[in-house]
């Protein structure tokens, strides 16, 4: 495959991830346990099992709460299997890439020499790459984390700029796409990888400046609608007993699992 | 004779060194429907954005029921919450007004800024998602529609603004002919009540439907204003300014060429 090809086949791919992972607000409709928890709970219970499996120093314990973590998609009706593909895999195979200096650099106990005697697999090296690939694996966010941010208080200004970015993202992904399909129904043999480059750089520079003019746009056309600066929402969000309860649940999972995984 | 909404004296607008509005003066009337027309480039969108006081001139002035619309003016206590209130427009390119996770979020978006209760705005929304025939579009992210379904998205969540005055700026374009059409409906249901509707457009053969006065916009000036009949029936004007082109045909052995309009939107039967 050509190295432009690559890079159009990239954005369209990322164009099509950015579509597919955006389907929380689909999954967030659908009854379940997770849905019926107060946003704020689940914001709260998020934080609780993320801070959990970051001072947490054991695996076994890691793994424990992403079992939890999947027992909780499992009764909130998440697909699996779509979550395994679009969020774990990718994030397995990100931070494998991340992590796998450490099995060398890592000082410790050399469980494997290579040849020339320069590198070794340390047995420290293995255990923290495990624990970061397991960590970033377990707490990955779930994806309607933006409604129930808006809830928690978290500033109105900061959560829309993360829901506008999350939609523009998506926009300029599909445009960067587009552009790279137009140029591609324009182009005859093949080119060559400096000519590619020069063409990608032009690209993102055009894509660069449509980001900054719809960014303007966007701006205009909430101000059009009254928008000074303070963006008000609809909150509609009660705690009940079963909120408590949920709380209390994964505030409780959370110390459980500091306690037992402690150093 | 009506007093005028909106005045424009001398106006002129660049964008950097590029000038979209020359010296350009204009007064409309409460309560009537006004179409912009024009090529593309001619200023129109320009206007728009000028009587929304999205950004002001750069030499001349514009006054909205008498009151001049200037930065200054639209920072003074509570004026632009009444101004915002009583102007809304709909923007040409849907995905610049779409960034809600939801229609029905989206909708709410306008009469949640402007200060409306609770359960006023979801009464309001749901009542105008029926309206505007989109209920079954309420929890679908907008950026996932199709290009129509963006457009009736858009302009539901001007309209239930309820405004005095609604700016459309190029309102059918992506538009199918059956959504065209629902929308013509629209606006013709809103001509006759007090509301002032100027709507964009090089699309001449809505025009008649949707305004009681044209007027041309050529190179950022006024061109030409009068009623439908009288520009429609201009072939020169609309020939000068891009709106029509020369059709070239045979009868015969003879060739001759004459201003060529399309029309295909209201043609249902």
């Amino acid at each position: 495959m050509r190295r432009h090809d690559t890079i159009a086949a990239t954005l369209l791919s990322l164009t099509h991830a950015f579509g597919t992972a955006l389907v929380s607000e689909q999954v967030a409709r659908r009854p379940g346990l997770l849905q019926a928890f107060d946003p704020r709970v689940r914001v709260i219970g998020l934080f609780a099992l993320v801070l959990a499996v970051i001072l947490s120093h054991r695996i076994s314990v890691i793994v424990a709460l992403f079992v939890v973590a999947v027992l909780l998609a499992v009764l909130s009706q998440v697909n699996l299997k779509s979550l395994a593909i679009r969020v774990w895999l990718m994030v397995l195979l990100f931070t494998s890439v991340i992590a796998l200096p450490s099995v060398f650099l890592t000082p410790g106990d050399p469980i494997v020499t290579f040849p020339a005697g320069a590198l070794h697999i340390t047995a420290q090296g293995v255990t923290t790459a495990v624990l970061l690939i397991t960590r970033v694996e377990t707490a990955t966010p779930w994806m309607q984390i933006l409604k129930a941010l808006r809830a928690f208080r978290i500033p109105q200004e900061v959560v829309m700029m993360l829901a506008m970015t999350h939609r523009y993202i998506f926009l300029l992904a599909e445009t960067a796409a587009q552009m790279f399909e137009s140029r591609q129904s324009r182009t005859v043999g093949v080119i060559a990888h400096s000519a590619a480059r020069h063409m990608t750089t032009r690209t993102g520079g055009v894509l660069l400046s449509k980001s900054v003019e719809l960014s303007n746009d966007v701006f205009l056309a909430m101000q059009s609608r009254g928008f000074r600066g303070d963006a008000k929402t609809l909150s509609e969000f009660r705690m009940r007993s079963l909120d408590y309860i949920g709380l209390l649940s994964f505030l409780l999972v959370g110390v459980v699992a500091v306690w037992v995984g402690r150093a | 004779m009506t007093a005028p909404i909106f005045e424009a004296k001398q106006v002129s607008f660049s964008y950097e060194a590029i000038p979209a509005l020359r010296d350009l003066s204009l007064s409309m009337e409460a309560g009537r429907s006004l179409a912009l027309v024009g090529a593309n480039g001619s200023g129109k969108s320009t206007l728009l954005r000028l009587l929304d006081a999205l950004c002001f001139p750069s030499s001349g002035s514009i006054s909205f029921s008498g009151n001049p619309l200037t930065p200054e003016r639209l920072r003074a206590d509570g004026y632009d919450l009444w101004f915002r209130r009583r102007v809304a427009l709909l923007f040409q390119n849907p995905d610049v007004q779409l960034f809600n996770p939801t229609v029905f979020d989206e909708v709410a978006f306008g009469p949640l800024q402007l200060g409306w209760a609770s359960t006023e705005v979801i009464a309001r929304v749901n009542s105008m998602l029926e309206t505007m025939d989109i209920s079954h579009l309420r929890d679908r992210a907008p950026y996932r529609l199709s290009a129509g379904e963006k457009k009736r998205v858009a302009l539901a969540s001007v309209i239930v603004l309820d405004p005095e005055v609604l700016l459309l700026d190029e309102p059918t374009s992506m538009l199918d002919p059956r959504s065209q059409s629902q929308l013509i409906d629209l606006v013709q249901n809103w001509k006759g009540t007090s509301k002032t509707v100027i709507t964009s457009t090089h699309q001449l053969e809505i025009v008649e439907d949707i305004a009681e006065r044209v007027v041309v916009l050529e190179q950022g000036s006024v061109a030409a204003d009068g009623t439908p009949s009288e520009i429609l029936s201009n072939g020169e004007l609309l020939l000068r300014a891009n709106l029509v082109h020369a059709h070239r045909h045979k009868h015969g052995d003879m060739v001759h060429s004459h201003p060529h309009l399309h029309s295909h939107a209201r043609h249902e039967h």
